[in-house]
């Protein structure tokens, strides 16, 4: 199944999974309650499945790790960031969004 | 590639009745569901004027309800938003990112969505307290000063919604009386935790520099005066505009971007029908919309009897 791939990010795995990853890694930060994240899960599975072993591709629910979206001061979601060697590179707010965007958004911090 | 009897673009009220009026008709219909899937419902709570649910219905309750209704009678639903239509042609073709289809008729249900203010200060803060969807993110602003801009029946209810979170809500408007129904004022006036600032313009959304909403810059619009307000989240509920760039010099339009219909939901296309908020400026509620999708579905197999084609494949199978 394709959501197998996506990965589940916590407060506890975060630095460890995605600030100390090697590959870029997008997080999608959604919630239970929130329409337009139900709306992106499956763009984002696809995603997992299509960039698997090239990219991290994972979701953290803001309702059970507080720390992390407040770090990043997330007052909206879905929000996604792309992080990179640790750093904020790309971010994308709202459900308003293509794979194919997403693809290429990722493929620009691939090299 | 066959081309399909019917297409129809958009699941709200309007897309999804349309789809259970066309599926029972057998016209094996196919809804593109678009990224609002489900349509301004998906984002409210409570809906308490869709007749039949006496005590009321969520708002993504009652859109399930539609969808399972409507895929029970054999419509076909797939998610994608649609990039590009060709109605210059017969079978029209309808593209989304993945697929390219072919109809002969195409239901427009693509609905309307959330105006912004547009300005470059809303732009740059929109995730960051910037927000047109209280129920989304209301949550992140528990205890905090909330702003709702507008003057209607949705200011109203994102602002009533948003009292469960925020310390106090604000709600902003441009003129001095309000656009929203009496019963929604009356639940707006009277609640403790709302006050209202009137005949006042949204400027700037501050603060840009420091990435995040810390209040708003104001200008009255009789004494034009400039003052600040504060808050840590701003929610845009200004109202709609159809979405109907899609269509743009193929099919007419009033000057405002609505789709315009004549004789029930034809549209400047013979084959192409407009239900729901895409065409109607005046009623937009989702009672409404869910009746144009009817008369959509019904205008739509009317029209599909009466093409050359379909006559002859009857006389084929007689």
């Amino acid at each position: 199944m394709a959501s197998d791939k996506v990965q589940v990010f916590t407060d506890g795995n975060f630095s460890e999974s995605v600030l100390q990853s090697q590959s870029p890694v997008l997080v999608d930060f959604w919630a239970e309650w929130c329409m337009p994240c139900r709306r992106i899960a499956p763009t984002v599975e696809a995603l997992a499945a299509d960039f698997e072993g090239r990219a991290i591709i994972g979701k953290m629910n803001v309702d059970e790790n507080p720390r992390t979206p407040a770090q990043y001061s997330i007052r909206g979601i879905p929000t996604l960031l792309v992080f990179k060697s640790g750093q904020v590179v790309d971010s994308v707010v709202g459900a308003q969004v293509t794979k194919d965007q997403l693809a290429s958004i990722i493929e620009k911090h691939m090299s | 590639m066959s081309a399909r009897q019917v297409i129809i673009i958009g699941s709200g009220p309007a897309g999804l009745t349309a789809a259970l009026y066309a599926a029972r008709a057998n016209l094996s219909p196919l809804v593109i569901e678009g990224f609002e899937s489900g349509g301004q419902l998906m984002l409210t709570t409570m809906v308490e004027n869709w007749p039949g649910y006496r005590d009321g219905i969520m708002g993504p309750d009652l859109m399930e309800e539609m969808r399972q209704q409507a895929l029970r009678f054999g419509a076909e639903i797939v998610q994608g938003q649609v990039s590009a239509v060709d109605l210059s042609q017969r079978p029209f073709t309808v593209k989304t990112d993945e697929e390219s289809y072919a109809t002969q008729a195409l239901i427009v249900a693509t609905g309307a969505s959330a105006k912004w203010l547009g300005l470059p200060s809303e732009r740059a803060l929109v995730g960051r307290g910037v927000s047109s969807c209280a129920t989304c993110d209301g949550a992140f602003f528990k205890e905090r000063p909330i702003i709702v801009v507008g003057g209607g029946d949705t200011a109203m209810e994102e602002a009533i919604y948003l009292t469960r979170f925020a310390s106090e809500v604000t709600v902003v408007h441009r003129r001095d009386r309000l656009r929203a129904s009496k019963i929604m004022q009356d639940k707006a006036f009277t609640h403790p935790k709302i006050r209202f600032v009137w005949n006042s313009e949204v400027q700037e959304v501050r603060d840009v520099e420091k990435g995040e909403v810390t209040g708003i810059r104001v200008r009255n619009t009789l004494t034009g005066e400039v003052s600040e307000l504060t808050a840590d989240g701003l929610f845009v509920a200004i109202g709609h505009s159809p979405n109907t760039d899609l269509f743009r010099g193929q099919i007419e339009m009033t000057p405002n971007g609505y789709i315009v219909t004549h004789a029930g939901t034809r549209t400047s296309v013979p084959g192409v029908f407009a239900a729901g908020d895409v065409q109607d400026s005046v009623y937009r509620q989702a009672i409404t919309a869910a009746g144009s999708g009817c008369m959509a579905a019904i205008d739509a197999e009317k029209y599909l009897e009466g093409l050359p084609q379909h006559i002859g494949e009857a006389a084929a199978t007689a």
